[in-house]
């Protein structure tokens, strides 16, 4: 290495080496011997920060009716380090009613460094969590006694109303990997773990304040620091303002007990949800303090799964009501002209069976009235075929296309994006591909998919995407993505244009009218509202027919857009149609005079499939 | 036997009593550290000093072990060692519980063991063996890039793979040793540049001008860019009048701004890169003139910088995640955060600083036992010594570790073959990173990078395993004598 040109290098490397050792000792020199500052700081007192937890934002309903709040809860915590100063744990267990054992095991799980990180002698760790002021209060009175122990205050969430326990959520203990990906949680932290809770978990909780406490030198607290100068206050959380209307609300989880379905009823003109029932379901207060780890898994077993939201995570066919959209889109495809009449020779037509016995031919509005059949396959076949098929299907399969993406516009077939609502299902509109892959590129025409037109196969709808389409056939044309926060009620990109002609949507609301008046709805009419809807009634594999209605009132200026599906109860005329047209006249008259069908729906218990398992 | 006499003749006892000294050192302060009151003996295994003990002993009767292996047998396998040790990293995470994020270590029975701590000695090693040929020369960046690839690929899997940015980080450090071999220093200046305009430029870059518009942390970029201009023009070019015209073009500007400002509010970032671009603009075409072709890098740089500089801005604000914005800020004091980082060190310095000239002796300290900081006797161990041990003990630590380091490059600069040479100024310029980040952190000079400090900090991994990186070398360092022909 006798010619080696960096040579130098390592002297300059070695004075890098020097310099940063002499930095660190000028630093030690100015901390240590001329700035006396650190030493007073330092004089006798340690310092501790305390935690304040801040109280959780409210919920209130669209009425400013209040439907969640806080109340006070209790922990009891030690510091193991004051413990050694004479501790009569017989004493402290019988204060809080525990036998030696479990005090055992809870210490152990405190000092449980991979349980509990933040463990130290000498901070206060939670010995027992989410008691009641009655639990609390022996210890309370005699709490002298025992030194290390405390009690700290934190807050449980309360419920006014025993309804709407899916879309409130619940709040519960901070998983391992939700500290892991945010820094403001602790172990012991409280969190949203779904629905609203969850969705607005940032908003909600607000921000922790600390309290900073002198100690001795042994560790003992001497007061707070500075006279609480440096201390923070926690923030509370900002409160949340529904698009709920609690009594509505309520209504739907009435009419849905001893049954299995949903309810979704929305403003059209803003999106806004204005109930959101899915049954069945809980009352939200047994998920609060000790029970709630019990509670859940009851309720996470139990066969009926009650924990499913199937107002938003349930997916049917959509049956009879999915004509309203056919109606719409073969007027704008141009499958069919609002003259266009079909031959319907009842039970005996081909290839579809018609289920109604009406005159023939008939029209698009007779169609929609009496929920024919033949109709709507005609209508489809016509749509899709108008232009032939032409070179290897080419010609049909875009006409395919076309149909699909316009019955997307109407919310189906994908989840909502920019809502609130955490837990959802996409629902199903199948693509080309699919029937490609089934039949071959050249293998399938109208007739051979001819369960989509109405509403059977492989279309899929979940409960709030049937409410959206009912919404948009309201507002003859656009939707504003379902919401419950009213804050996002204004947001422009939660508009969504169909594109379609505002009169192919009159004709056919024109024709949910006559469904009210005169066709499958007419029971359960009531003429002064305006009412417009359309019964479903689809097929399932599994037992009973589901039964579903849409709908909307009053016809023009439509308030609210309402979605019903009843599981396994048989046809939508008799099981969804009532409950619907009861939603509309608690909400358009603010009472319901119709308390007979009130009382027979709410009485009335079905028997579900889950239930004979 | 002859051989090893003269194996055992050849050792370096200076670095071993450094080692030795060091070490137990660290095992009173660990006692210190974690001493509650009514503390056992420092041997009780119950007690982490107790443990750190067996570590020591443990690492000891490891690293006698490796003074018997020859040194030639790592130059064999280094490769393949490398190789086998890339896998161990990656399949790591599947076998890792989550540490505070990080997936880096693994149970091996009583032991947690950190596979990252090893990589580095590993790494070293197939470094040596690649720039150690005879017919290696570093001519042009070509010839760094595979060593640069053997150094970037462990430490990617490890910072995004293991989520271990600071073990990660102790790679970088292996740049002191490409510097030694013939990287251009620039490389290295140019990376702390970097460091130093994203510090500039997010810590003071919400603060603003007390005239007219505008905010620090973009001007002070500005200006430290205008600086190197400046310095090129006149310790490189020679030609301190070209020096002054560059001064004289910002100065103006400047004026411009102030004057201007009085009637109607000045935005001074762009009247700053007004003046850097027209400085630039003159200093580039003084240098195409002169056909100084080579200092158009400088041009580059600068121009590379200002990219750089609006994209930290850009990436801060509205790439980052909240959290992650929320961390960084911590780290430049920009925050302070109630229970995270911002507080261990406060508390760190007031332990330190109360420790004064002489400290308050062996066990009295009180702010240590009391920090209630999670770290203290393993990142944090550092201002234990401070407190018990003051000034006296500490710039007396700080002044082992220095001479500690400059032997390794002592040893390194004796060694007569490459491969010998490469591997010690690796292990120097690891412990190097090590001590500067490590106390760096601790006097609250350098942001929160929780790495050890060598020897001292708790812990049975990297006792381990810079005991074997160390006695690697004394192998090496050793045979020297063997190798004179």
């Amino acid at each position: 290495m006798t010619n080696d040109p960096y040579s130098r290098r390592a002297y300059i490397i070695s004075g890098a080496v020097v310099l940063v050792v002499m930095v660190f000792i000028i630093r030690l020199f100015w901390l240590q011997i001329i700035d006396q500052s650190q030493k007073q700081k330092a004089d006798s007192n340690a310092l501790l920060r305390q935690v304040i937890y801040p109280s959780r934002g409210l919920i209130y309903d669209r009425n400013g009716e209040l439907l969640v709040f806080n109340q006070p809860i209790y922990e009891v915590t030690l510091i193991m380090q004051e413990m050694r100063h004479g501790f009569d744990t017989v004493a402290f267990c019988q204060c809080l009613g525990i036998d030696s054992l479990e005090f055992e095991q809870r210490i152990a799980a405190i000092k449980d460094k991979r349980k509990n990180r933040g463990f130290s002698t000498y901070t206060p760790q939670i010995f027992m969590a989410q008691l009641t002021k009655q639990d609390v209060a022996s210890l309370r009175e005699t709490s002298y006694k025992f030194s290390g122990a405390g009690i700290r205050k934190r807050t449980l969430r309360g419920y006014s109303y025993p309804y709407a326990a899916h879309i409130l959520g619940s709040v519960g203990e901070v998983s391992q990997a939700d500290i892991d990906r945010d820094d403001y949680y602790q172990a012991g932290d409280y969190s949203g773990r779904d629905g609203l809770e969850r969705t607005y978990e940032q908003r909600l909780r607000g921000t922790k304040g600390v309290e900073i406490i002198m100690r001795d030198s042994r560790g003992r607290i001497q007061g707070s620091y500075h006279d609480g100068a440096e201390d923070v206050e926690a923030v509370t959380g900002t409160d949340l303002h529904l698009s709920l209307d609690i009594q509505l609300q309520a209504l739907a989880e009435q009419m849905l007990q001893g049954k299995v379905g949903s309810v979704v009823a929305i403003e059209p003109a803003t999106g806004e949800i204005l109930a959101l029932a899915s049954s069945p379901t809980w009352n939200p207060e047994i998920l609060v303090g000790k029970q709630r780890s019990a509670q859940y898994n009851r309720l996470l077993n139990d066969p009926s799964k009650p924990l499913i939201n199937r107002a938003t995570q349930a997916m049917y066919p959509p049956g009879s009501t999915f004509k309203t959209i056919q109606s719409v889109v073969c007027l704008q495809e141009g499958g069919i002209t609002p003259n266009t009449k079909y031959p319907c020779s009842g039970p005996s037509t081909t290839p579809i069976k018609c289920t109604h016995h009406h005159g023939s031919p008939v029209s698009l509005l007779g169609a929609i009235e009496q929920s024919c059949n033949p109709y709507f396959y005609c209508a489809f076949r016509d749509m899709l075929q108008r232009d032939g098929f032409g070179n290897n299907n080419i010609t049909f399969r875009k006409r395919y296309n076309l149909w699909r993406n316009d019955v997307l516009k109407f919310g189906l077939g994908q989840r909502f994006e920019g809502t609130d609502i955490g837990e959802q299902a996409g629902g199903a509109i199948p693509t080309e591909r699919l029937f490609n892959r089934t039949y071959g590129e050249k293998g399938w025409k109208a007739v051979t998919i001819r369960s989509l037109s109405i509403g059977q196969g492989e279309v899929l709808a979940t409960p709030l995407q049937l409410a959206n389409q009912a919404a948009t056939l309201a507002n003859r044309g656009y939707y504003i993505t379902p919401h419950l926060n009213t804050e996002l009620t204004n947001d422009p990109s939660l508009r969504h244009e169909t594109g379609m002609d505002t009169t192919w949507f009159s004709l056919t609301a024109q024709g949910m009218h006559l469904v009210m008046t005169n066709g499958t709805g007419r029971w359960y009419n009531i003429d002064s509202l305006q009412m417009c809807g359309k019964t479903g009634t689809a097929q399932n594999p599994h037992g009973k027919d589901h039964a579903i209605f849409i709908g909307f009132a009053p016809m023009d200026k439509p308030k609210i857009a309402v979605a019903v599906v009843v599981e396994n109860a048989g046809f939508g005329a008799t099981w969804a149609a009532p409950v619907a047209s009861l939603m509309m006249e608690q909400y358009l008259t603010g009472t319901i005079r119709r308390k007979h069908i009130y009382n027979k729906m709410v009485n009335a218990v079905l028997e579900h499939p889950s239930e004979q398992q | 036997m002859t051989r090893n006499n003269s194996i055992i003749a050849g050792l370096d006892w200076w670095t071993i009593f450094l080692f030795l000294g060091i070490a137990l050192f660290g095992w009173l302060n660990i006692y210190g550290a974690s001493y509650t009151f009514d503390q056992t003996s420092l041997f009780d295994l119950s007690n982490r000093a107790g443990k750190q003990f067996l570590w020591l002993g443990i690492a000891c009767v490891l690293g006698l072990a490796v003074l018997f292996i020859e040194g030639k047998t790592y130059e064999v396998i280094a490769y393949l060692l490398y190789a086998g040790w890339l896998l161990v990293l990656l399949i790591t995470p599947f076998l890792a519980h989550d540490t505070k994020g990080s997936l880096s270590w693994i149970d091996l029975g009583p032991l947690k063991f950190q596979p990252a701590e090893l990589a580095k000695m590993i790494t070293a090693l197939a470094l040596a063996k690649y720039m150690g040929r005879y017919d290696y020369r570093v001519r042009s960046w070509r010839d760094l890039l595979v060593p640069f690839l053997l150094l970037v690929v462990p430490a990617g899997i490890i910072m995004v793979w293991q989520r271990e940015t600071g073990s990660a980080l102790v790679f970088a450090s292996l740049m002191i040793m490409f510097y030694r071999f013939g990287m251009s220093g620039y490389v290295i200046s140019g990376g702390l540049s970097f460091a130093l305009l994203f510090i500039c430029s997010i810590r003071f870059g919400g603060v603003p001008l007390p005239w007219g518009e505008g905010n620090v942390g973009i001007l002070l970029c500005y200006l430290i860019l205008m600086a190197v201009v400046v310095g090129f023009a006149w310790i490189r070019e020679q030609d301190w009048k070209q020096a002054l015209v560059l001064v004289g073009i910002v100065a103006l500007a400047y004026a411009a701004g102030l004057i201007i400002n009085v009637w109607h509010t000045v935005n001074f970032n762009i009247v700053s890169l007004i003046a850097l671009v027209i400085a630039l603009a003159y200093f580039t075409a003084v240098v195409i003139y002169r056909r100084h072709f080579s200092l158009l890098m400088v041009t580059a740089y600068i121009a590379v910088s200002l990219v750089f500089c609006e994209a930290c801005a850009m990436v801060f604000n509205k790439v980052l995640q909240p959290h992650q914005r929320t961390r960084i800020e911590v780290l430049l004091g920009l925050k302070d955060d109630p229970t995270g980082a911002g507080y261990n060190v406060n508390q760190s310095l007031i332990a330190i600083g109360s420790g004064q000239f002489t400290g308050k002796g062996f066990l009295k300290g009180t702010q240590t036992k009391l920090r209630f900081v999670p770290e203290q006797d393993t990142d944090f161990i550092f201002c234990t010594v401070g407190e018990e041990w003051g000034f006296i003990g500490s710039a007396g630590l700080l002044m082992a570790y220095l001479i500690f380091i400059l032997r390794l490059i002592f040893i390194a600069e004796r060694q007569r073959d490459n491969y010998s040479r490469i591997y010690a100024y690796c292990v120097a310029s690891i412990f190097f990173f090590h001590l500067t980040i490590n106390v760096g952190m601790v006097l609250g000079l350098l942001p929160v990078i929780g790495i050890p400090l060598p020897f001292f900090s708790y812990g049975g991994s990297s006792m381990i395993s810079f005991t074997l990186l160390l006695a690697v070398l004394l192998r090496l360092d050793a045979e020297r004598l063997n190798k004179l022909h």
